[in-house]
């Protein structure tokens, strides 16, 4: 076995409460890293363990403090006294609606989720967000009309509910943010006008002969065409060109 | 948990050789790519050139293939059912095209598949979108800027980071569909990072000769999941059936697949679907923790697909390499395993040991960065000790801000920059200590161009195929991998059950055909496969449930 870990350290223990029962476990782990520790076994609450696929929402308490706290199971790492448990699913409306059809106007936004007006601006879903998006001020915006605004504020969204969750309005945000996104990418931000040059490109056929010799090349051939295959220097702009424009 | 006063230290000799090392780039300078034969004799270092991490399977169409001891253990192994148990004239759904897994091919391939018309099932183990798909960051490769790049140069890189040892025909495919991918993930919604007159950037990945490399932050990966399971989410015929991994495929009496075991996880019924076709998109095998690796992969990615395919008789192909994505964070220890992009490198970031010195270019194949950092730790004794005894060498992530000016690593990096920052630690100033992770299962099922497998109606997409990589698989080609088979394979499932498909009575016989290999073989009865969940249960914690019953690693 290949391993770079050299040697153990003595692990402190101390006292988290999950659900409200308590359980010993070392202290560097992470609360989910920790439940598992303790004998839980994930089948929901769990995901990517890497903090981006929004299954391992949890929220709570420290002791003697009234806050409520959030974050993820998998990035959060346990705390002495921890009062805490995983949100893993909040039921959320999400409309359907056919893409195609779609405008880029903020009164698509108003006619799939009226309920966006209920917002009290209360500011709890901005509070809960574990990632730190401005959730409520990314709801101002769209209720403003800045579909653009909205989209960039809300890139970093994991759609793990919390929000939702937290909603005096019964607002589904993330579901809304995630239209706005999809409206400003394909709607409003311009297209990228080479991709249709390249597809443009391979469908006249204008590759085919570079490919398919290079796909009947003996291996020794190949080999020798990689080694020195002209390389795009790191630090060019947009305008860099090849020498050799055979294959191009 | 910031950096120790020991690690700060440290930290200082990287930054004494940093300016030096910038203004070699600026000058266009670089440390020295290697030759190809300079490359083999890096990989020694590599884990996949231990031939005691291997052994010849026994059983199955692959017999005598060596690979590693994980995939042998749950390629060689019982079912977790007995197939007389299962009461095949009870169908609990029915469906056109059943897709095995939620993730990029999985949707893309129901995307297409409902398009074409056919009613669609994605069953998965976890939920929708819980896939490697989600986790992958740097970007996707596509050819689309014609004046400097094109299909012919996407194809050669692929094939050379594989070690040329691709199949041809895929790799064709791949690169020349990738234009058309994009378009469609743009007309989809995707947020593309894009100059404002709309022209997408595009950087160079490890292996690149041309700068492909398109992204959406350092979340690539996660905005395509969330964009294409929004799409799929608006389909009547797309139907998601959640927490219910399959088991088994089931054939029929011509030899088709025609459908699958599922076990729901909840209720732990096991239960049937009916399909015409079905397209297995299960991902890859993180989980199973190669050679002992820490790993970037999904909780999910236990190759189960591998199991479900090469009992049916599907060849597996490549599968004697995994990948190993140089850098995997060691520091903190809670972020251990967690991917750094590679688009860290490929914006200009060393990689350099205790001394400040580099030893590798930081745009070298993966697997040859990792057999370098491996060196640096494990033989030069270079590398940077943790407080929990982790060693690992710098990316110097702080030079991203020198060469492309303040704030492009919180513009570029936001989602590792806030992680790092909760930790206490700011990388657009601290570099940070990275060690090769376990991340891609560059082999697989074997399937053709068109996403066909050895079985008639059984289809394969994603990482849970081999071929498109060879022996290596490039940044930015998985993503592409998964979108391109997958919508593929959904278009070929739409016209297989409407030209080819039969109806016929079901049978699990080639699992009891399977089971006759592996009594003749003597493969111990405990050993179960699909794995489903790895198992993270302290063994101090499973000697005490005195009263539980495991099957493999679930209770």
């Amino acid at each position: 076995m290949t391993t770079n870990v050299t040697r153990e350290k003595k692990i402190k223990m101390i006292p988290i409460f999950v659900m409200g029962k308590r359980y010993e476990v070392p202290e560097t782990l992470t609360i989910m890293k920790a439940m598992e520790y303790a004998g839980f076994k994930f089948i929901r609450g769990c995901g990517c363990r890497g903090g981006i696929c929004g299954a391992c929402a949890t929220v709570y308490r420290k002791a003697g403090d009234y806050k409520l706290y959030s974050g993820l199971a998998c990035q959060t790492v346990v705390e002495p006294n921890m009062y805490l448990t995983q949100i893993p699913f909040y039921p959320a409306n999400r409309a359907v609606f056919d893409f195609s059809k779609i405008k880029p106007e903020p009164e698509e936004i108003f006619k799939l989720y009226p309920e966006i007006f209920r917002c009290v601006a209360c500011n709890s879903c901005t509070k809960v967000c574990p990632m730190d998006v401005e959730v409520m001020d990314m709801i101002a915006q769209l209720k403003r009309g800045d579909i653009a605004k909205a989209a960039e504020m809300s890139f970093s969204c994991i759609q793990c509910g919390l929000c939702a969750s937290r909603c005096m309005g019964e607002l589904p945000q993330y579901h809304i943010a995630q239209l706005a996104r999809r409206i400003y990418g394909s709607l409003i931000a311009l297209r990228a006008k080479h991709l249709q040059e390249a597809m443009q490109a391979i469908v006249s056929g204008r590759y085919e002969e570079c490919l398919r010799t290079l796909m009947n090349t003996p291996d020794a051939d190949l080999r020798k065409i990689y080694q020195e295959r002209e390389m795009e220097p790191e630090m060019t702009g947009e305008d860099w060109t090849p020498k050799d424009k055979k294959c191009l | 948990m910031s950096y120790t006063p020991e690690l700060k230290e440290l930290i200082k000799v990287v930054e004494q050789t940093r300016s030096e090392r910038v203004a070699l780039k600026k000058r266009g300078g670089e440390f020295p790519m290697m030759s190809l034969q300079e490359r083999e004799r890096m990989l020694t270092y590599h884990p996949d050139y231990k031939e005691e991490g291997r052994r010849a399977l026994k059983v199955g169409s692959s017999k005598g293939y060596r690979v590693a001891h994980e995939f042998a253990d749950i390629l060689e192994a019982w079912s977790r059912v007995k197939p007389e148990q299962v009461d095949l004239s009870s169908v609990a759904m029915e469906t056109d095209v059943l897709i095995i897994g939620g993730g990029g091919a999985g949707t893309s391939a129901a995307l297409l598949a409902a398009q074409n018309g056919a009613k669609v099932i994605i069953a998965t183990k976890l939920r929708h979108g819980d896939a490697n798909t989600m986790m992958a960051e740097g970007g996707i490769q596509a050819a689309t800027k014609i004046e400097k790049d094109s299909p012919y140069y996407h194809y050669l890189d692929a094939m050379g980071g594989g070690h040329f040892k691709g199949d041809p025909d895929l790799v064709y495919t791949m690169a020349t569909q990738a234009p058309s991918v994009i378009k469609w993930l743009e007309e989809l919604g995707m947020m593309f990072d894009k100059f404002p007159d709309g022209r997408m950037k595009s950087i160079h990945g490890g292996g690149t000769s041309r700068k492909r490399m398109l992204s959406a932050g350092d979340i690539t990966g996660a905005e395509i999941m969330r964009t294409i399971r929004d799409e799929a989410r608006n389909h009547q015929d797309i139907n998601v059936v959640e927490f219910s991994p399959v088991v088994e495929l089931i054939l029929n009496e011509h030899g088709q697949c025609a459908g699958a075991l599922l076990y729901n996880l909840e209720t732990e019924e096991y239960f049937i679907i009916k399909s015409k076709a079905t397209i297995l998109a299960t991902g890859g095998c993180g989980r199973l923790h190669v050679q002992g690796f820490m790993t970037t992969n999904h909780y999910g990615a236990t190759a189960d697909g591998l199991v479900l395919g090469y009992r049916a008789g599907v060849e597996v192909t490549l599968l004697h390499t995994v990948q190993y994505h140089p850098t995997g964070a060691v520091f903190p220890e809670q972020a251990e395993g967690l991917l750094i992009t590679e688009k860290f490198r490929g914006a200009g970031a060393n990689l350099v040991n205790i001394k400040g010195l580099q030893f590798v270019n930081e745009r070298e194949p993966r697997d040859i960065e990792s057999s370098c950092c491996i060196r640096e730790c494990l033989e030069r004794g270079l590398g940077v000790t943790t407080p929990t005894g982790r060693v690992g060498v710098w990316l110097d992530s702080p030079m991203i801000d020198m060469l492309s000016g303040e704030g492009t690593v919180q513009h570029e990096f936001p989602g590792k920059y806030i992680l790092f920052k909760r930790y206490g630690i700011d990388i657009a100033k601290e570099p940070m200590l990275i060690y090769p992770t376990l991340h891609y299962q560059n082999g697989g099922l074997k399937i053709t161009a068109d996403c066909r497998t050895s079985v008639p109606g059984l289809f394969g997409a994603g990482e849970v195929t081999g071929g498109v990589h060879g022996e290596n698989r490039l940044m930015g080609n998985s993503l592409l991998d998964v979108l391109v088979f997958g919508r593929i394979a959904g278009e070929n499932a739409a016209v297989y059950i409407r030209e080819t498909a039969k109806d016929g009575r079901l049978t699990l016989e080639h699992v009891t055909a399977f089971h006759k290999q592996l009594e003749a073989a003597g493969v111990p009865k405990d050993r179960v496969s699909p794995m489903l969940l790895p198992d993270y249960t302290d063994p101090e914690v499973r000697k005490r449930q005195l009263t539980s019953h495991y099957i493999g690693t679930l209770r």
